[in-house]
């Protein structure tokens, strides 16, 4: 507790509290009043969690920020939160996100605005729980909770097919989430009624049943991140929601799928870890390359990005298996990287639908001639997400491919692919849509973005640029924890 | 001032000029935008002069500037090495970029796109200055993506023309091609010495002499693996056989960029690092031999497409190509000094030509087509001698620059043993005859012979396509700006004189000190120490060897074809037409690379997508258990119709069945 406030709780209840407020303002006569406080909710939501970046302490590795109280004493429940240098780094992901949607939603959201908005908010202080949950039962309701605001998002904002995308997303995660809880319930027996998360790393566990605990875990974050074979509900949901949906979708809601993986499965499972690697790899490698491949030829350019989205998380996955240093932090710093990278290109994408209503390819060409300063913007981030050194889509990418060759050359070479995928689609993609002569009335209309939307396309171009070139502060805040998880997984739990 | 500051100040004027010029070059206008970016060019330019004065003096820097990223034990630097190389670099970069800056002035006079463009080349020059000033891989790789990045934009700068979008796709998906290579080479460099850092590298080099590669499944000498992997990146940046096919497309792009970036700086990329690898190759001889070869066969074969093209620039790009196979083959005759100093001469008169082809561009109005020019050389006489000069330098005239550089790669491929030697030797030998010929055949239609312009075009290629180029009938064109005219003299004089100068120093003294290392097994390079016997010695020697006579005789072949006799070569056309189709479709290598690899990977894709996505998860799995679902809720919603005597009648048969099994077990 630091500056006399609990400052996750804070993380997690500020923005609920401010968008309950949003809540009340009621209907669409109350819009204006409803943009400015979810503004002032979003802002000093990130506000409040800037101390946890310059007060952590980067040489423990130990649960910083800790808060504890009992909750619910018959099952041995407690509200206990806390962050090490891995969840530190998505809360403050997750808090910046938050005041960028808002922005984003500005204007372009005209019914139920205070809805949209306070299902924002509410959604990012859930977010910010499940990344600060240290008891299990507490992760596991902020986790199931923060599926109904998306769920809302899209299926009230959303495209003429969002009912289908909004219970595909919905039943998918919420069937894997279900095999989560019966590992909860296992290990809380196992250990002897405890729900405490780190109890759970410490816990010795016979392989066989870390092998099915491991599975259990599996179906619910791999579902989340998503991974190949089960990744055919992001399209969907990409394309039916709305722009600031997809954007929290892509930079944060993925993010909590690859965390599980390494607050969960691999400490509490990590024999299990080892002997399924084989499995993890090979499932993430096929989304490096196939996925890859099927972006190539989407006609929708939210179909795209999203497909991209699912390969880029493919090295997250392929990070965190490979354990090495190398490949962990570079999954995680690809976990921040893709969430300002496909975020960015979301918001996008939402500037062209927005103008011209229309997501296909084909509708566009030439968009550079009537909208210049778009056009750079976009060309960032096309790059960016084609993994050009200096921004930040190359660190995590680089990393884990360095991280990938210790172990086995071919590993590293099928990740390596995506030098050429990953440029040949996003970048045949952008000449299709932005450059070329204008190709028909729509784009001729169209009309560069203003100070609102160039706003926040600089803050997004900045970060990825800044974390390009200097990605040093964010890697350093993560060392203690990722060398304490490495050697935790190097160690026998039978 | 002191030495650190001034190496910073080097790539970051430019950067600098970039950033004003793009993002407030709006507001700045046009001329303020160019003074800036051509002044900071400049800084950086007389920065490195005296850079050069301190390393000549021996000192050499190698240090960090700030670290990247830190990981596990590792830490990824920013860092410069200044040796000799870097700043023989870093002269021949900013000095070109320099020129290129102020010719765009004149050429890009009308060009919407002005601020942009001064930018984009400001941003390269701050990039290929990144590159060549790098103490290590990782940063190495940023320079050499960053340079690629630029490429794109500036092939594409006229993002309207549908062969520029298509040119600069193809330009950055080919040299990823080669990143991909380059950047596991790079893995392995990590994976086996812990560090990026080039001097580390090189000095604990000789204990993996014997390794094996740690790649399963394959038994390759580790250096040989990462030395191989290396050249891949190199074979996209500069352009080596199979992975060629962008450059002739780059040239769609605005002319300056061609000399800048397609010519002088970004294709000689490849050469700079294989040279600055030179520790790690010289342990490989069959890496070295791999190099040999694919530059034999660029420098021999990219020669002849050069033969029967018509584009002004293409012309230009096809010898580009060819020399940088010489560059290559150098490379790969241990001769690493020869390939920089080769790349320094080429570096100048192929600027020139470009630059000299912009000037023709623009007195035509931007027609292209050599077979619409003729006789220029009355109404531009400037644009025509520095022409000549460049030529002249580029086929190996002795005393000029382009012999000193060419006649040493051929000497020195003639010593060397290693596998290919003899092939690297007749395509380099046969190259010359070939460079006389297109080089004097484009020439001798541009300058010489009868006035073609101004004429409807009859054989035109695009005709019809664009209305307003080309010399109205009966207009006349003539010399343009001094802006264009100054960049060309200055380009000249090193092109005439940079090679005799230099010679000495270069080649015949240990002038790159340790940046350059060559193993006591590759002799090539001593043994023509000693045979060297002064620039004048050698001009003199030069010209009773074959190479000067088939130079003579590609010139003399072009002036009695396309000057004396120019019906002949539509006849030669005719009679061989299936060597005309094999060139002019570039050996079928865009044909067949669009149809395997794009035309496949497009297949591929929509198989998957169709099959694997649609059919398979979604059909079968996902919607497939929800229609399981749907089906059994069916029947069980079957039995739930609301009516109280169908739940009586379910009631009493369950009943009864209850009881029958009841009584029977009793």
């Amino acid at each position: 507790m630091i500056f006399g406030y609990p400052l996750l709780s804070v993380a997690i209840w500020l923005p609920i509290i401010f968008g309950l407020l949003v809540l009340a303002t009621g209907n669409d006569r109350n819009a204006p009043l409803a943009r400015m406080i979810a503004l002032v909710g979003a802002v000093l939501g990130l506000l409040v969690t800037i101390p946890l970046y310059t007060d952590f302490d980067r040489m423990t590795s130990a649960m910083q920020f800790v808060e504890m109280k009992e909750w619910i004493r018959h099952f041995n429940i407690h509200y206990h939160l806390g962050v090490d240098g891995i969840s530190v780094l998505f809360i403050l992901l997750n808090s910046f996100f938050t005041v960028i949607v808002v922005i984003a939603g500005w204007q372009v959201i005209e019914k139920r605005v205070a809805q949209y908005m306070a299902a924002f908010l509410i959604m990012s202080g859930l977010i910010n729980g499940v990344f600060a949950s240290l008891d299990a039962m507490l992760f596991y309701v902020m986790w199931e909770a923060m599926l109904i605001p998306m769920f809302l998002i899209i299926g009230v904002w959303g495209g003429p097919n969002r009912v289908y995308a909004a219970v595909k997303f919905f039943l998918y995660t919420l069937l894997g989430s279900l095999l989560m809880l019966v590992a909860f319930l296992y290990l809380y027996l196992h250990s002897g009624g405890s729900f405490e998360i780190l109890d759970y790393h410490q816990l010795p566990i016979p392989l066989n049943a870390q092998i099915l605990i491991f599975i259990a875990f599996f179906f619910a974050f791999a579902v989340k991140v998503p991974m190949f074979p089960v990744h055919t509900w992001l399209p969907d949901a990409h394309v039916e929601a709305p722009t600031g949906g997809s954007v929290v979708l892509a930079a944060i809601m993925l993010k909590v799928g690859a965390y599980g993986f390494i607050r969960f499965s691999m400490p509490i499972a990590p024999d299990a870890s080892h002997e399924l690697a084989g499995f993890m790899i090979a499932l993430s490698l096929i989304a490096v390359v196939y996925i890859g491949l099927v972006a190539l030829t989407q006609a929708d350019m939210k179909k795209l990005v999203a497909y991209s989205s699912i390969s880029h998380m493919g090295f997250v996955t392929l990070g965190f298996f490979i354990f090495n240093a190398y490949g962990m932090e570079g999954a995680l710093l690809q976990m921040i990287s893709h969430g300002f990278v496909a975020g960015a290109l979301f918001l996008c994408i939402g500037v062209m639908y927005d103008r011209v209503h229309s997501r296909q390819i084909v509708d566009y060409g030439g968009v550079v001639n009537t909208m210049p300063v778009f056009a750079a913007f976009f060309m960032l981030f096309a790059m960016a997400n084609s993994g050009l050194p200096g921004t930040s889509g190359f660190v995590g990418e680089f990393m884990v491919i360095m991280g990938a060759v210790k172990v086995n050359f071919w590993y590293a070479f099928a990740a390596a692919s995506t030098l050429v995928f990953g440029a040949a689609y996003t970048l045949w993609m952008y000449k299709r849509v932005v450059f070329g002569a204008v190709a028909n009335d729509h784009v001729k209309h169209l009309h560069d973005i203003g100070a609102r939307e160039i706003l926040v396309m600089a803050i997004l171009a900045i970060s990825v640029l800044v974390m390009g070139l200097y990605p040093l502060p964010l890697s350093e805040i993560m060392h203690a924890s990722v060398n304490d998880l490495l050697v935790h997984l190097a160690r026998s739990k039978i | 001032m002191d030495m650190h500051s001034l190496y910073l100040i080097v790539p970051l004027a430019p950067l600098l000029g970039a950033i004003v010029a793009g993002l407030f070059g709006k507001w700045l206008g046009r001329t303020w935008s160019h003074r800036i970016t051509i002044t900071l060019v400049a800084v950086s330019f007389f920065a490195s002069l005296a850079i050069f004065q301190d390393v000549s003096a021996g000192n050499i820097f190698n240090g960090p500037i700030y670290t990247w990223l830190t990981s596990g034990d590792t830490s990824f630097q920013v860092g410069f090495l200044i040796d000799k190389l870097t700043v023989t670099m870093m002269l021949v970069v900013t000095f070109v970029s320099l020129m290129v800056h102020i010719y765009t002035i004149g050429y890009m006079e009308e060009d919407p796109g002005y601020q942009r463009f001064f930018s984009y080349i400001s941003l390269f020059t701050f990039s290929m200055l990144m590159l060549v000033m790098a103490n290590n891989f990782m940063q190495l790789f940023f320079g050499w993506e960053a340079v690629g990045l630029v490429s794109y934009l500036l092939i594409g700068f006229w993002y309207t023309k549908p062969t520029a979008i298509y040119a600069n796709l193809k330009a950055f998906l080919v040299n990823r091609v080669g990143d991909f290579g380059f950047l596991l080479g790079i893995a392995l460099v990590l994976m086996v010495f812990g560090t990026l850092d080039y001097q580390t590298v090189f000095t604990n080099a000789h204990n993996y002499a014997n390794d094996l590669a740690p790649i399963p499944g394959v038994s390759w000498n580790l250096i040989t693996a990462i030395c191989i992997l290396l050249f891949i990146g190199a074979m996209g940046k500069s352009a080596q056989f199979p992975l060629h096919v962008w450059l002739p497309d780059s040239m769609e792009g605005p002319t300056p960029i061609s000399a800048l970036i397609h010519a002088a700086t970004m294709v000689t990329a490849g050469i700079f690092m294989v040279a600055r690898m030179s520790p790690l190759f010289e342990m490989s001889d069959t890496a070295l031999s791999f190099v040999l070869v694919i530059g034999a066969i660029t420098a021999l074969f990219m020669g002849f497409l050069g033969i029967i093209q018509n584009d002004i620039k293409r012309v230009v790009a096809y010898s580009t190509l060819s020399q940088l196979g010489y560059m290559t083959v150098a490379l790969g005759a241990s001769m690493y000094t020869g390939a920089i100093f080769h790349l320094m001469t080429h570096a100048f008169f192929k600027a020139l030509l470009f630059l000299a082809a912009g000037s023709v561009i623009i007195a035509m109005h931007h027609d292209q087509d050599i077979r619409n020019m003729g006789g220029l050389r009355k109404y531009m006489p400037i644009t025509w001698i520095t022409s000549l000069i460049g030529s002249l330098a580029l086929i190996g005239t002795p005393f000029f620059s382009g012999f000193y550089s060419k006649d040493s790669i051929i000497e020195a491929v003639q010593l060397t043993h290693i596998p290919g030697a003899s092939f690297a030797y007749f395509a380099v030998v046969a190259g010359v005859f070939v460079t006389a010929f297109y080089s004097f055949r484009m020439y001798f239609l541009v300058f010489h012979g009868e006035e073609r312009f101004g004429k409807p075009h009859h054989d035109h290629d695009d005709h019809g396509h664009d209305e307003h180029h080309g010399l109205a009938p009966g207009q006349k064109p003539h010399e343009t700006s001094w802006v264009i005219t100054l960049p060309l003299i200055l380009l000249a004089i090193p092109s005439v004189a940079i090679g005799f100068l230099t010679i000495g120093t270069f080649l015949h003294t240990d002038y790159f000190g340790d940046a350059i290392f060559i193993s006591d097994e590759h002799p090539a390079m001593h043994e023509m120490y000693e045979h060297y016997e002064g620039a004048v010695g050698m001009a003199l020697h030069g010209m009773t060897t074959l190479p000067f006579w088939l130079a003579v005789a590609g010139v003399a072949s072009a002036w009695f074809l396309y000057l004396k006799r120019p019906e002949i070569p539509a006849l030669i056309q005719k009679r061989f037409s299936w060597v005309y189709t094999l060139l002019d479709q570039k050996y079928y290598f865009d044909r067949f690379n669009d149809w395997f690899f794009a035309g496949g990977a497009r297949g591929a894709s929509r198989f998957l997508w169709k099959f694997g996505d649609v059919k398979m998860i979604d059909g079968f799995f996902v919607n497939g258990s929800a229609k399981v679902v749907g089906m059994f809720s069916g029947v069980l919603r079957g039995f739930q119709t609301g009516y109280v005597y169908h739940y009586a009648f379910w009631m009493i048969v369950g009943v009864s069945a209850l009881l029958t099994v009841r009584t029977w077990f009793a």
